[in-house]
């Protein structure tokens, strides 16, 4: 048994800095990469693309990048894992195939999960009892059943094990959980049993504090940004895990960010709900156990993790159609900015409901006065400029669009000195919409294939 | 004294759908008992009052010198739904430091 392993965050979404992956398989020793690419939002984009072509529905930036970092990865034996694989995690293994072929590289070994997209298996499920009620608003399924365009269970670290064992060097998953991700190897590499929970809980925490790439390493940092070093160059964050359980948080020497108890606190509490129930399904982990000791210079040790067994539910993430938004923005300069901007807010108003227009909301903010701050704002009468922003929904596609056209005419129509409508007319996008759902981990399984190229 | 919560603490903010949650975490150890005694649910809830619309939940993390606060109904919806130029819930953690505290013990900051 290695006596550590090196865990690198290459990615913390899709569209972090491309760079980052680069850097972490070049910059330093690590033995995995792990990549998470899923937003909540990013199935239902990945849905509509393989609707499109059959061919696509993953991460296609993991073509390009793979192009870049295989040969490192393969003379380093450097293990990937990623959830890129999106809606259609096999194509994306093909694609990445194409690429090994091209670059010459013969037995390159992908894993794949698959089996958690249930958008065709519904009606099975839904006759078998499974109701799919909404976790967060408590409405049922009814209310959205043809409007959805994705269902997906979380699958956890268990499947990315198996893939492992058969000797994947890359592990293409579709919608696993970010923490699985980090955890799965530790689990492979330490032959930890999927009833130790406290060692599970610890993987798991260090996959909370990968998940966002340098989140956890000096950006978006708020004690004391300034002293940051270096942050065009930030590292990524490596979790250094140990067989009982300790991880280390470090990152590559020579690289830009910080790694310290502070920052690795501010990302532990980056989207959690009640701290002694962060459920995955691998594990439930408390974070009230969690200790933190700056142990060298970028380097934070994580231990006394405890955890407590899984739940016997997987979370499911479906997207529904919901509509339309438009936003139209307009800069007004002094004087008397705010005011300007609230008489043009008016006229947008009265013009709109001239046209006799119906939408389910219309919001207006002040950019540079109270988009963040509402009405705690503090109100300056010198404020040099202010930018409107006028957001509407609308289940009717026609409205949204008149609203597009009603922004500019404010420019001549309007109160003075004002702009910043350089852009043209905004596009309405569609709302897809989130509903996170359960579903017994009896009624859903993962599939795992390891093949060759 | 009169403090202001950025010079006791820092924090993170995020979304789950359409609920805001700010992580609030001491600046030094001394400061977390601060944090507990004043930063309240009652006090939170004053202090986002047009911003928070639902309850708000508060959850204690010792080990970190820190507070976890749940912002139910903050978002506009949430997610893509949301209007705000802040649908996420990024900033609602400078709204939470910029709270004006008004405290009987003496420190030195």
């Amino acid at each position: 048994m290695k006596q550590s392993i090196r865990i690198a965050s290459g990615q913390g979404f899709w569209g972090d800095l491309q760079s980052a992956p680069i850097d972490q398989v070049r910059n330093g020793p690590i033995d995995y990469m792990v990549m998470d690419y899923l937003a909540e939002v990013t199935m239902s984009i990945l849905q509509k693309q393989k609707m499109r072509d059959p061919k696509l529905g993953y991460a296609k930036d993991l073509v390009p990048l793979f192009e870049k970092i295989l040969p490192d990865i393969v003379i380093n034996d450097i293990r990937v894992i990623t959830n890129g694989g999106g809606v259609n995690p096999i194509a994306c293994r093909d694609a990445i195939f194409a690429v090994a072929d091209r670059l010459g590289f013969k037995k390159l070994k992908i894993g794949v999960v698959y089996g958690d997209d249930i958008l065709d298996k519904l009606e099975t499920l839904t006759g078998q009892g499974v109701n799919f009620e909404n976790t967060e608003t408590k409405e049922q399924l009814s209310s959205v059943r043809s409007k959805i365009i994705s269902a997906n269970v979380y699958f956890g670290a268990f499947p990315i094990v198996e893939a492992l064992k058969q000797g994947a060097q890359i592990v293409i998953t579709g919608r696993t959980t970010d923490t699985g991700l980090t955890l799965a190897p530790m689990i492979y590499e330490y032959g930890w049993t999927n009833d130790d929970w406290n060692r599970l809980a610890a993987g798991t925490v260090a996959g909370h504090i990968l998940e966002c790439g340098g989140q956890a390493s000096g950006g978006n940092f708020s004690a004391g940004w300034r002293s940051v070093p270096d942050m065009a160059h930030i590292g990524f964050p490596i979790a250094e895990a140990y067989p009982d359980g300790r991880v280390v948080i470090t990152k590559h020497e020579k690289t830009g960010g910080r790694v310290s108890s502070a920052t690795v606190k501010e990302q532990l509490l980056y989207e959690i709900g009640n701290p002694r129930e962060y459920i995955t399904p691998d594990c439930v982990a408390d974070f009230t156990s969690i200790q933190l000791k700056d142990i060298g210079i970028n380097r934070v040790e994580v231990s006394g993790v405890r955890g407590y067994p899984a739940t016997d539910f997987y979370k499911v993430s479906m997207s529904y159609f919901d509509g339309y938004t438009a936003f139209g923005t307009l800069t007004y300069a002094w004087p008397d900015a705010l005011e300007k901007a609230s008489k043009a807010d008016e006229i947008l108003r009265i013009r709109l409901s001239d046209l006799g227009l119906k939408f389910e909301e219309i919001r207006t903010e002040f950019l540079g006065y109270n988009s963040c701050f509402g009405p705690l704002a503090d109100h300056s009468e010198a404020m040099n400029e202010v930018v409107l922003r006028v957001g509407v929904r609308s289940q009717d596609q026609g409205a949204v669009e008149q609203f597009s056209r009603s922004i500019a005419p404010l420019i001549l129509t309007g109160p003075p000195s004002v702009t910043g409508f350089a852009g043209g007319r905004p596009r309405p996008s569609e709302v897809i919409a989130y509903w996170p759902a359960l579903i017994p981990k009896s009624s859903a399984a993962s599939h795992v294939v390891v093949e060759t190229n | 004294m009169k403090i202001q919560l950025a010079e006791i603490a820092h924090a993170r903010s995020g979304d789950k759908g359409d609920t805001g949650n700010v992580g609030v975490i001491a600046l030094r150890e001394s400061y977390y008992p601060l944090l507990v005694k004043y930063l309240t649910v009652e006090r939170v809830k004053l202090h986002f009052s047009g911003i928070c619309l639902g309850k708000i939940e508060r959850y204690e993390l010792p080990n970190l010198g820190a507070l976890n606060f749940l912002l139910h109904q903050s978002l506009g919806g949430g997610g893509t739904r949301s209007l705000k130029n802040d649908a996420q819930g990024k900033t609602l953690s400078s709204v939470m430091l910029r709270m004006e505290l008004d405290i009987t013990e003496s420190i030195s900051l």
